[in-house]
């Protein structure tokens, strides 16, 4: 324990009462060996039955060790401290997105309306949903630059299947994501079992794919959907009942709310650390505020979007895997050390194609949801600044472009940012050229911040 | 210490297309002994312990276990036995905490999500079983210290309860206090009646911990030293050949034709 011992911030009262003033250097050692004669046959059972009362030395806390205070005042210090050593995670996405709200109300009053806001909200998910495919290949450490051909290939499929051959919409648009992810798996293949460098093999799937597309929608080059069809419903269809942009709300409260107190007593029953009540509450609360805020919102126009409810779908849902199952576990393994994955019985070859896979198949869902929002797939579907918004989104929201850490929230809040910009500078007429320097300067700003905080944790000993 | 050897092997050779890296090499491991393996670079430790784990299987030679001959072709094999290695690159994930690290690949799961309570429950029950002290199970690798991790990476070892450990280098590039707490390691291994190969190029740490010395010299065992009844110098000439030159080669032979004549006369 060399690192990660701040000299400051260390009241007295962190050390635990029981916690005499011991030697350092030579406490692990005689704490579990000489102190004890005769302990070793106990630990060998205790080890071997996983059933015996847990260790004495398990209340011992290593006095270097900044224990967090019981209560919320440690859970604020804590907070403070992760912030002062670079463990930004969302807050500064968070305050981008407010002033990037503040200055563009500034400007024109129209932006905070709920007209403007829930169309930007329902703009937002097609780069969200690719962003979150995008986040899944960032924290393998790699990239992918083929997702907006990718995305524009599956709305080309989609169309010629159902309009041009007159293929039932479900199935149409069960091929169209299997599309993607056998774009994706291809990638993977070549990246995992061939060992081409990522950036090289997507670079030519973004030109490979953009090809075929072309190739697929034929001469005519535009080909418009069915204005009442599944896709169509996909970003304009609104839950006009106001029941349901509330009690979406609820239930995503409640739930987080629910799952935490259960979380709580199971370590308590467990005996492991765990949250205490009002860091819970305090939390839910930091939740249920824009929540209930968007509700509020939503229903002002006209109700809940149905696009919404997919993107947030699909944000729980890989954070769920990311976080909570050994495939995402895996994940994080290859994206922190591939060696160290291998040798720990991982597929490194699997997990990687499954990631592309998964990209693909993302990328093919935002590009419905684009396709859905001018109602056609064309020529330029997937085109100009789609994938390096993508990108864009998941950098911004904080996952990192140095492999092993990130989340699918960063998808949701970047693509938000993303969009208000967008949503910004439309409203104010400025035109594309301003719009694209604003958004370059905030990719700008949100790699030199992933940039600074690892240097920062890495000093910090936390990277 | 049982009469049976946990772990044996006999007359294990293997070759390295013109080198011939490992002749007819002996050795025994029995549970609560450690171990050490000592040989200068090149004297074919690592090909032995790759033999052992599975990694690069020997061309000759059987490996017994409790006395039965088996095959180790894959490192699975070598794992489906009870034996562990803990390579000198701990092979740890950085941006994983303790937990993560030591479950990684075996995870504890109920039903299909990850019973994180669970892991983290049985994580601090057996570090605090190897006295292992950490800050927090919950903190990423990275943060720890060389030593801190050099003990998570054998502490993982053990989840899969084996009964043999191979640790390859484990005080390279310690501090004093954390080979130490290595050191400390070790011998509660043994107390758990676990056979430990230890492979180090540090005497002193060799000395203070293992049973015995096994020396491997060019390949070949260079002779197997009981630690309590054997000065440093001597395992040290076994490693470097010391005791045998032109000198003592020379002294060997003379003193062979002084007991002939002696015979004859």
């Amino acid at each position: 324990m060399t690192t990660g011992t701040p000299t400051d911030g260390t009241p007295a009262d962190d050390t635990p009462a029981d916690d005499t003033p011991v030697n350092v250097s030579k406490a692990p050692s005689e704490a579990g060996g000489s102190g004890r004669p005769g302990s070793g046959a106990a630990e060998k059972g205790a080890a071997e039955n996983g059933t015996a009362a847990p260790d004495a030395s398990v209340a011992t806390v290593d006095p270097r060790l900044l224990v967090r205070q019981k209560g919320f005042a440690g859970y604020l210090e804590d907070l403070l401290r992760r912030l002062r050593t670079g463990e930004l995670g969302s807050v500064p996405v968070i305050v981008g997105l407010l002033v990037i709200g503040a200055v563009f109300q500034l400007q024109d009053s129209a932006f905070l309306s709920s007209n403007n806001l829930s169309d930007l909200f329902v703009q937002s998910a097609g780069t969200g949903l690719i962003a979150v495919g995008i986040v899944f290949v960032l924290i393998l450490g790699e990239i992918d630059l083929s997702v907006g051909s990718v995305s524009g290939m599956s709305a080309a499929v989609l169309a010629v299947l159902n309009i041009n051959h007159g293929m039932n919409e479900v199935l149409a648009v069960l091929l169209a994501l299997l599309t993607g992810m056998a774009a994706g798996a291809i990638h993977g293949f070549f990246f995992a079992r061939i060992g081409v460098p990522a950036f090289v093999v997507t670079l030519a799937g973004l030109l490979g794919w953009n090809g075929l597309m072309l190739q697929i929608l034929g001469p005519s080059g535009t080909i418009n959907l069915d204005d009442d069809g599944l896709v169509a419903h996909l970003t304009n269809y609104y839950f006009a009942d106001k029941a349901a942009a509330m009690g979406l709300a609820t239930v995503c409260v409640l739930a987080f709310l629910g799952f935490s107190l259960l979380d709580q007593r199971r370590r308590k029953a467990a005996d492991v650390p765990s949250r205490p009540l009002s860091e819970i509450l305090l939390r839910t609360v930091v939740l249920a505020v824009p929540a209930y805020v968007a509700a509020a919102v939503f229903n002002s126009y006209k109700g809940l979007p149905l696009a919404v409810v997919i993107f947030l779908g699909v944000v729980v849902i890989g954070d769920f895997v990311l976080r909570r199952t050994s495939y995402g576990r895996q994940v994080f393994a290859v994206g922190g050390s591939s060696e160290a994955a291998g040798r720990a019985g991982i597929n490194v070859p699997m997990v990687r194609i499954t990631v592309y896979a998964i990209a693909g198949t993302m990328a093919a869902v935002g590009g419905l949801f684009f396709a859905s929002q001018i109602n056609a797939a064309n020529q330029s579907s997937g085109a100009g600044s789609l994938l390096m918004n993508c990108i864009a989104a998941a950098v911004i929201g904080g996952t990192s472009l140095f492999g092993g850490r990130g989340k699918t929230w960063s998808a949701l809040l970047g693509a938000l940012v993303i969009q208000s910009i967008n949503s910004g500078m439309a409203l104010l007429g400025t035109g594309s050229a301003l719009r694209d320097m604003i958004t370059g300067a905030v990719l700008l700003a949100a790699v030199v911040i992933d940039s600074v905080s690892r240097r920062t944790q890495k000093t910090a000993g936390r990277a | 210490m049982s009469a049976t050897p946990v772990l044996a092997l006999r007359g294990i050779s293997k070759r390295f297309g013109a080198v011939q890296a490992l002749t007819d090499v002996e050795l025994e491991i029995h549970p609560g002994e450690v171990v050490a393996l000592v040989g200068d670079n090149g004297a074919g430790k690592s090909t032995l312990v790759k033999a052992i784990a599975g990694v690069g299987p020997a061309d000759e030679g059987t490996v017994e276990w409790d006395g039965e001959p088996v095959r180790i072709e894959r490192p699975h094999d070598a794992q489906e036995l009870g034996i562990a290695t803990v390579y000198q690159d701990l092979a740890l994930c950085d941006n994983l905490d303790v937990v993560g690290n030591l479950f990684l690949g075996n995870e504890i799961k109920s039903r299909t999500v990850l019973n994180e309570v669970e892991m983290e429950r049985r994580a601090r029950e057996l570090l605090s079983t190897l006295s292992i002290r950490i800050p927090s199970v919950r903190v990423p690798v990275a943060s720890l210290s060389g030593g801190q991790r050099q003990t998570v990476a054998i502490a993982r070892s053990l989840l899969g309860e084996p009964r043999v450990v191979i640790l390859d280098e484990p005080t390279a590039a310690l501090g004093v206090e954390q080979t130490a707490q290595v050191l400390d390691l070790v011998e509660r291994l043994r107390e758990r009646e676990l056979g430990v190969l230890l492979i180090s190029h540090n005497m002193a740490d060799v000395r203070a911990v293992s049973d015995r010395v096994a020396v491997l010299r060019l390949g070949r065992n260079n002779g197997t030293f009981t630690v309590s009844e054997t000065t440093q110098e001597e395992i040290v000439s076994a490693i470097t050949g010391a005791s045998d030159n032109v000198v003592t080669r020379r002294n060997a032979r003379t003193a062979d034709n002084a007991r002939t004549t002696e015979v004859h006369k």
